[in-house]
């Protein structure tokens, strides 16, 4: 073997290792415009933290995405510059990159066009435009020297675009599967669950209809179906005004509004969700399916952080897609929400089920994050 | 704003409530010229809803209800009235069709109906029309001249003499694929007044028909089918512009027979399968029809909805609302004379129906 070849044996090993995928979970679809490399990792990793892309130099994606939080805040909604709350809960970016579109109402097509947002957005990061953000990168020797290595440009050169595609890598990385249910389901080990989470997976697939949304395939699970569902979150803040809210929402959207913007800003604008972007009359309230993996870990819940504990979730859609029994359902609920008539027992055993899917590699993930 | 721009326009922003954001002022340059005035009506059909005991009743069918009523609502601007196409019911019983009048009181504006044969065979229709006043009328909107006809009535002896209650013969009607069902007609009662109706009409007023069976014979071993079509066709003939609107197939369908374009609504209950697909041999479907695609048996909407009419040009633009499917728009072309869907008509654009059951 020559040294050449012994070189690209070496540079091939590496790079299956690096795409080996935990258990659970499929290969993380790469766009062809924007190839993984560990330089472009490390510097994507540096800016998903820097506190300074923002109005109070306070906010970075990290402070509402925490890797030792499961990536995500734990608040019911998120708090940006000068604590300024938006209207929706923070989604974990754990396996975000299986995503096929961004955002709650899915208003972004990839990890690159979401994460050039929240910096401009007026209560998240707050700045005016990206233009403050790239003045403090072309500023920053390491910062320089990191976009001249990974995308081969001079500090004047650098775009968001830059920015977005090295934020966007290193989201790619932080993937997580290996949970107590995939070593059950995908590797065949009887022992990996607990009898009450077996029966709590029976509940998923079966009476609970979960696995209809949150899909687990033949060999890997999502837990996600990238559709849009309206189970009736939110549905209180807009009723009998849903005519003057789309109404209002479309007006200034066609004046110009933006829809990132309006939706975080206007609390019942907000709950129109896909409708928002798609103008859709059948996608009112409706929003995009979250995974599952690492739930126990995420809460509060829904797109509004508006159930606190994953009880609180199964008993919501044990009622058919609300609180209580006696509360009105939303006239716009999706065909799949109906009361499902689980036994307290059978709700046990769901929320035990949940608590299956935690991956352990959650801490390797966060450990590899934010060196 | 020509009339190719506010297409354009239109079909950018998918959602029917595109043309609210239009100064009106700009749509009445646009259509100024068209023998009738700019202005749409929402469409809603085939609901099935059933009783169980008491006051509970199927919550699938409600549901679907419910929604077309709340999607209706946010129509902007308003449609200038909503159709009923019929089938309020499913066995005709008054707490079915007074439960179905509950909800369909919740849409804003004016509502027509039109007899369907669920809402007819228990007690003859009397139920429906003390609710609903007349089965078959007329009346003029905006330059368009709008019929409404009980197209499922069937011969004098299957109604009366046959069945040995109104319950048994409801139950007969019921049946999607009953050989001891009857063919439905208009009947010589109902076409010598529309021929007198007409008379009144001149012949380049666009003219839209309500029925619940559609005026065309496609099937009639499943009553997707009016008997007498062919006469009925005959007195729309005269016209220019004639467009048949019915509910009762649950299912996309669109055709064109001379001057007469015919739409079927999606019912907000079910869907049926295509005859064709069902029977998996040639039937006398419309071959115009672009079939919809399958249902995904988890959503209980899919594969149903309702529909949204432009009748800007005097024939219809018919906007499937179509819940966790694809939304669609059958349009008329001018240049093949017959209406066409939008974005599927090409083959190679089409979501495979189902075939296998």
């Amino acid at each position: 073997m020559t040294g050449r070849t012994a070189l690209a044996a070496l540079l091939l090993a590496a790079s299956v290792a690096a795409t080996a995928q935990p258990l659970g979970l499929p290969p993380v679809p790469v766009p062809a415009g924007n190839p993984q490399t560990p330089a472009k990792i490390a510097l994507g990793d540096k800016l998903f933290h820097d506190a300074r892309f923002s109005a109070d130099g306070k906010v970075s994606c990290s402070t509402c995405h925490d890797k030792s939080k499961a990536f995500t805040d734990r608040l019911k909604v998120s708090k940006g510059f000068n604590n300024l709350t938006g209207t929706r809960n923070a989604p974990t970016v754990l396996n975000a990159a299986y995503m096929k579109t961004l955002f709650w109402d899915g208003r972004e097509p990839d990890l690159e066009g979401q994460s050039k947002q929240p910096f401009i957005n007026p209560v998240e990061g707050g700045l005016p435009d990206h233009s403050p953000l790239l003045a403090v990168i072309r500023k920053d020797p390491a910062y320089v020297k990191a976009f001249r290595a990974v995308f081969g440009v001079e500090p004047g050169a650098i775009t968001i675009d830059h920015v977005a595609r090295a934020i966007a890598s290193f989201e790619r990385t932080l993937v997580s599967g290996d949970s107590a249910f995939d070593r059950y389901y995908f590797a065949g080990d009887r022992k990996a669950l607990t009898a009450a989470q077996v029966r709590g997976l029976e509940v998923f697939v079966g009476q609970g209809r979960c696995v209809s949304c949150h899909r687990i395939e033949q060999t890997q699970a999502l837990f996600m179906d990238n559709r849009f569902h309206n189970i009736g979150i939110g549905f209180k803040r807009i009723r009998g005004k849903e005519l003057e809210t789309a109404r209002a929402f479309l007006r200034a959207k066609q004046a110009g509004a933006d829809v990132d913007k309006t939706v975080l800003t206007k609390q019942n604008m907000s709950e129109l969700g896909r409708f928002a972007v798609t103008e859709n009359l059948t996608q009112v309230g409706a929003f995009k399916t979250p995974t599952l993996r690492n739930v126990e870990l995420t809460a509060p819940y829904m797109h509004d952080g508006s159930l606190a504990t994953l009880e609180d979730v199964v008993d919501f859609y044990n009622n058919g897609g609300r609180e209580k029994e006696t509360d009105p359902l939303s006239p716009f609920l999706s065909g799949g929400i109906r009361p499902l008539d689980l036994s307290d027992d059978q709700k046990k055993d769901l929320v035990a089920f949940l608590k299956a899917l935690t991956s352990p590699d959650v801490a390797r993930v966060a450990g590899l994050a934010g060196k | 704003m020509s009339k190719l721009d506010r297409r354009g326009f239109l079909r950018r922003s998918t959602a029917l409530l595109a043309a609210g954001s239009l100064p009106v002022s700009l749509v009445e340059m646009a259509f100024g010229k068209s023998s009738s005035q700019n202005f749409t009506f929402a469409y809603i059909s085939d609901s099935h809803i059933t009783h169980l005991k008491g006051r509970e009743f199927v919550r699938n069918w409600d549901r679907g209800l419910i929604r077309a009523v709340a999607e209706a609502n946010l129509l902007d601007p308003r449609p200038d009235f909503v159709f009923y196409g019929g089938d309020i019911a499913q066995l005709g019983k008054p707490e079915e069709i007074d439960h179905g009048l509950d909800i369909l009181g919740g849409l804003r504006g004016k509502v027509h109906y039109v007899m369907g044969e669920h809402d007819y065979y228990l007690d003859l229709g009397e139920h429906w029309r003390k609710r609903l006043g007349p089965e078959h009328y007329s009346f003029d909107h905006k330059g368009v001249h709008f019929v409404v006809l009980n197209s499922i009535l069937t011969f004098d002896d299957w109604m009366y003499d046959k069945w040995p209650s109104g319950e048994e013969r409801m139950h007969q009607m019921a049946r999607l694929d009953n050989p001891q069902g009857s063919p439905f007609m208009v009947g010589d009662e109902q076409r010598a007044w529309l021929k007198k109706d007409l008379a009144k009409v001149g012949r380049q007023t666009p003219v839209v028909v309500f029925s619940h069976s559609p005026l065309q014979k496609i099937y009639k071993g499943w009553n997707f089918w009016t008997d007498d079509a062919e006469q009925v066709q005959a007195l729309l003939k005269p016209f220019d512009k004639v467009t048949v609107l019915y509910g009762h197939v649950h299912q996309i369908q669109y055709n064109q027979i001379g001057n007469i374009s015919f739409h079927a609504a999606m019912a907000t209950a079910w869907p049926w399968p295509y005859p064709q697909s069902y029977r998996q041999q040639a039937s006398y479907l419309p071959k115009l029809t672009v079939p919809m695609n399958r249902a995904d048996p988890f959503f209980e909407r899919d594969a149903t909805g309702w529909q949204f009419i432009d009748l800007h040009s005097g024939n219809a633009e018919v906007a499937y609302v179509l819940p966790n499917n694809s939304n669609r728009v059958v349009r008329f072309d001018p240049g093949a004379g017959k209406p066409v869907d939008t974005q599927y008509q090409p083959a190679d654009k089409r979501i495979p129906p189902q075939k296998h059951y």
